[in-house]
């Protein structure tokens, strides 16, 4: 964890009580129609969902977030933990306004995607999971998209950009704010 | 032989709404199996010879029998987790056709009276989540996912789950163990899902391509899906073919078909014209085959008889021009990246590998280190809960066996022979055909 990622880390709201009230009251709208996908006795299987709604909503998963997620569907805040930890999707770090995520395997790298990824480091002067100084940014490699035939691909923002180049590349980049 | 469309005939350009879906006679064969006792229409998936899509090519109709008779609830798992690296095609047929996912689901929940099922689709998919919810949407408008479906007294609801980025969650314990919201950790079998599986509840998990079959084996029978392919091994399959090729792309091809031609004749061989060096055959964890090896059916036991699997589909075409230390070290990091760290073998194993391969494609590796990487995957084999472990350990094994002496090539010279062009010379490819249509 680098200096800022902890300053931030320690700035991070612990408790349910620190989040704003509005994005609360988002959230709670949200999860009552994720919950109906699950037979009321398996509430506590909306916790991949409920954490994704959450993020969408406060941007990142500090632990008050967390433990908002696991408190509506009735399960312990370590449960939400546990799983918010194990999916490279989560982010338990606050990331910037976008994210960039490039894949780097095989079928990719055999078309490019590593010199993408390369020039992108180069470009955006941060190394793989590093966000640029003015918060725009969050480049990471990432695994196989499932875009092997079109490759190479990147996500931004969950977006799938596929056939890239690294002018392509460019002008996406340029595109986000 | 070799042009016979069951689940492209409608890519890319055809509407995938429910109308135009219907336009071609979608829901018909829904229509038809709801009319058909459930026992006879396993018993078709059985003469089908349908083998599941995902990668272990296991029977369906087979597994479909291991469902304890009077246990209820059951569940049906949608497998949408495309994540073996090299594989593409469960996504097209969401884009392309998924209303042809959903009668397969319906008829599938019809034949074994199940009233429940989740479609588990990887986190990366956003679009073809939405795609699917508009998709299901459309199907409870017109009657086909609901309480009374086609108006019979029959009853199915469908959701749409989305993971969160883990590969190890293709695993059909880990999916079910992600579906119930926890981390995905891969549980002991036995008891299989058909017996314990999603909240203890007997459970079939089956892939999106395998339940996209369905519809055809309902309107023309087994036997024709049979036909189209070999008597233990039916139907076509969607091969996904990627790097080096001058058309990469989704090819749907009768299972049989032949690796070779599939690479020099329908993708046209190498862009550069350079000889292919290696292939894998069946996304990443199938074992390497060289470039003179590949004049093999693709179907699941000729390929296992050549010392390689079928798995997923993922053909992945690399010419002389690429490294393989440095292709294995990607893989490898790839494993390392995705073990969920529940057995030491596969937890301690995959770094390790992946540390030796890249010390070794820097030039500061030993011929110590390269036997040690030769020893390391027969500790991983067979010696965790799931595949992943074999899964890692394959395409190492296959690597050291048929490429050695570039290993020991990158120790004596200290260095990758190709240097910065280690990925090869030929990135230039920028075409694809998926659907029979140039992208």
């Amino acid at each position: 964890m680098s200096h800022h990622d902890h300053a931030a880390a320690e700035r991070a709201p612990q408790d349910l009580a620190e989040l704003p009230g509005d994005l609360v009251t988002r959230f709670d709208a949200g999860i009552r129609d994720i919950l109906g996908r699950y037979p009321p006795d398996h509430r506590e299987a909306a916790m991949l969902p409920a954490l994704r709604l959450a993020q969408e909503i406060f941007g990142w998963l500090p632990p008050a977030v967390q433990k908002l997620a696991a408190d509506r569907i009735g399960a312990p805040a370590i449960r939400a933990e546990e799983v918010a930890t194990f999916y490279v999707m989560y982010h338990t770090h606050p990331v910037g306004r976008h994210v960039v995520e490039v894949c780097t395997n095989v079928s990719c790298s055999l078309t490019g995607g590593f010199d993408i990824f390369n020039h992108l480091k180069k470009k955006l002067g941060i190394e793989n999971g590093g966000t640029t100084r003015d918060g725009r940014i969050t480049l990471r490699q990432v695994e196989c998209l499932g875009s092997c035939a079109t490759a190479p691909a990147m996500l931004v923002d969950e977006e799938m950009h596929e056939r890239l180049t690294v002018e392509e590349v460019d002008r996406i980049l340029g595109g986000l704010k | 032989m070799s042009d016979i469309f069951i689940l492209t005939k409608r890519w890319p350009k055809k509407d995938p709404s429910i109308a135009g879906y219907r336009a071609d006679g979608g829901y018909r064969s829904l229509e038809k199996a709801l009319s058909m006792r459930p026992e006879e229409i396993v018993e078709q998936v059985k003469a089908s010879n349908l083998r599941g899509r995902g990668g272990a090519g296991f029977p369906t109709g087979v597994k479909w029998t291991f469902l304890p008779k009077d246990t209820r609830p059951r569940y049906l798992c949608v497998n949408a987790d495309e994540s073996e690296p090299g594989t593409c095609k469960d996504r097209y047929i969401i884009e392309y056709d998924p209303h042809m996912l959903v009668e397969g689901i319906v008829i599938a929940c019809y034949a074994l009276d199940i009233h429940l099922a989740y479609i588990y689709i990887r986190g990366e998919f956003a679009k073809q989540a939405r795609a699917l919810d508009r998709a299901l949407a459309e199907a409870r408008a017109a009657g086909f996912v609901g309480p009374r479906v086609a108006g019979r007294d029959f009853a199915v609801e469908i959701h749409v789950t989305r993971g969160a980025g883990a590969y190890i969650c293709g695993e059909e314990s880990a999916l079910m163990e992600s579906l119930e919201g926890k981390k995905g950790y891969p549980r002991f079998k036995p008891p299989f899902p058909a017996i314990v599986g999603l909240w203890g509840k007997p459970t079939i998990i089956n892939n999106v391509e395998t339940l996209s079959n369905l519809p055809f084996i309902v309107e023309h029978g087994g036997a024709a899906f049979t036909a189209i392919g070999m008597p233990k091994s039916g139907g076509t399959r969607l091969f996904c073919v990627s790097g080096n090729v001058k058309r990469p792309g989704i090819y749907e091809k009768p299972v049989q078909y032949n690796l070779k031609k599939l690479i020099f004749e329908d993708c046209g061989g190498t862009p550069s014209g350079r000889p292919v060096k290696a292939v894998i055959p069946g996304g990443s964890s199938s074992p390497v085959l060289r470039g003179d090896e590949i004049d093999v059916s693709m179907e699941f036991d000729a390929l296992k008889a050549a010392g390689t699997m079928a798995g997923s589909g993922g053909v992945i075409v690399m010419d002389d021009s690429v490294c393989m230390v440095r292709a294995l070290s990607r893989i490898a990091m790839f494993y390392a990246e995705e073990s969920c760290g529940q057995c030491t073998p596969c937890r301690q194993g995959t770094p390790w590998m992946e540390q030796l391969l890249e010390k070794i494609e820097r030039g500061e590796g030993t011929l110590r280190d390269v036997e040690i990487v030769e020893q390391l995957p027969g500790n991983i084999m067979g010696q965790t809960i799931c595949a992943l472990g074999d899964a890692a350990a394959m395409p190492v094994q296959s690597f050291l066996k048929k490429f050695r002496q570039e290993f020991v090539d990158h120790v004596e010279r200290r260095g990758c022979p190709q240097g910065d062009r280690a990925w090869g010379a030929n990135r230039e490819t920028r075409e694809a055909l998926i659907g029979g249509v140039r992208q």
